[in-house]
């Protein structure tokens, strides 16, 4: 089980608070898929892919994406207790979506990614420690119920 | 994924921008991936790693020269690195999953410093050529 000190969920709370879950969403989803497009894999029926541009302008990526943030945003709420949060959702992830779990990990860096290039000078290195720590933690509570 | 001809016009363009402060970044980098990824201080043992240290520095330096090299030889990526392949992999002996997280901190560092560079297309060139970088690097490995 992760344990978040005090500090750390300060550090991830705080800047939380300033991010617009929607805009953030969306970009973190379609980054996930301009950089690493074997992902696109498990959106075939979201329309157009063919580009970085039609990608980031897609309506459904954004509205995906907002959906896996506000996800996030309840993991934050429960840090000390991400397994019980993310349960329902690694069933899905592994018997109705078939996610490789590493894409979890990939969505994760490229979210502290954008959190740095959007809060730049806050975003100091033990910032960017608390939330690699948190974006593991989703990543591995996602990956629990895998079998 | 190989590189295409405009993933490497990005990188050289970026490259460009970022002038003489290469070092600075490199080190900037050093540091993240210290205090987000506390095992890759196992290497640097016998560094002081408080901030500011001369020697973080000083290999950040390093760094930042080994990754001009690459932006310079990009057509042969493993020809180039041959040899700081060969000693991170048996002089060295660092595990190559260590060079991942030195070049997601990288990727962090640039996207602070640069957001209005740092689009979409931008960061997956960036990614690309970093991991190109590293399989060059992991090349040697036995």
């Amino acid at each position: 089980m992760v344990h978040f000190s005090a500090e750390e969920k300060t550090a991830v709370t705080s800047l939380w608070g300033k991010v617009n879950v929607e805009e953030a969403g969306g970009e973190a989803l379609g980054r996930l898929l301009v950089v690493y497009p074997w992902t696109q894999r498990f959106f075939d029926n979201f329309g157009n892919l063919s580009s970085a541009s039609a990608i980031m302008g897609n309506p459904k990526v954004k509205a995906h994406g907002k959906k896996v943030l506000t996800s996030f945003g309840d993991a934050i709420k429960n840090m000390d207790n991400l397994k019980g949060v993310f349960a329902k959702l690694s069933e899905l992830h592994c018997d109705k979506l078939h996610v490789d779990p590493e894409n979890f990990r990939l969505l994760g860096n490229v979210l502290v990614i954008i959190l740095a290039s959007h809060f730049g000078k806050e975003f100091t290195p033990g910032v960017q420690a608390a939330w690699q720590k948190l974006v593991a933690g989703v990543a591995t509570a996602l990956a629990h119920k895998y079998h | 994924m190989v590189l295409s001809a405009a993933d490497r016009a990005a990188v050289r363009a970026l490259w460009r921008k970022l002038g003489s402060n290469v070092g600075i970044y490199a080190t900037e980098a050093l540091e993240r991936t210290f205090t987000a990824f506390p095992t890759t201080k196992t290497y640097f043992a016998h560094f002081d790693l408080s901030p500011g240290s001369a020697q973080v520095k000083a290999h950040g330096n390093k760094v930042a020269d080994a990754l001009t090299t690459a932006v310079a030889h990009m057509d042969d990526l493993p020809g180039a690195l041959s040899a700081l392949s060969d000693l991170h992999a048996h002089q060295l002996r660092v595990d190559p999953i260590n060079f991942k997280f030195l070049g997601h901190c990288l990727l962090v560092t640039l996207a602070r410093h640069y957001p209005g560079d740092f689009g979409p297309a931008m960061h997956a060139s960036l990614d690309k050529f970093l991991s190109h970088v590293i399989s060059a690097l992991a090349s040697s490995y036995g």
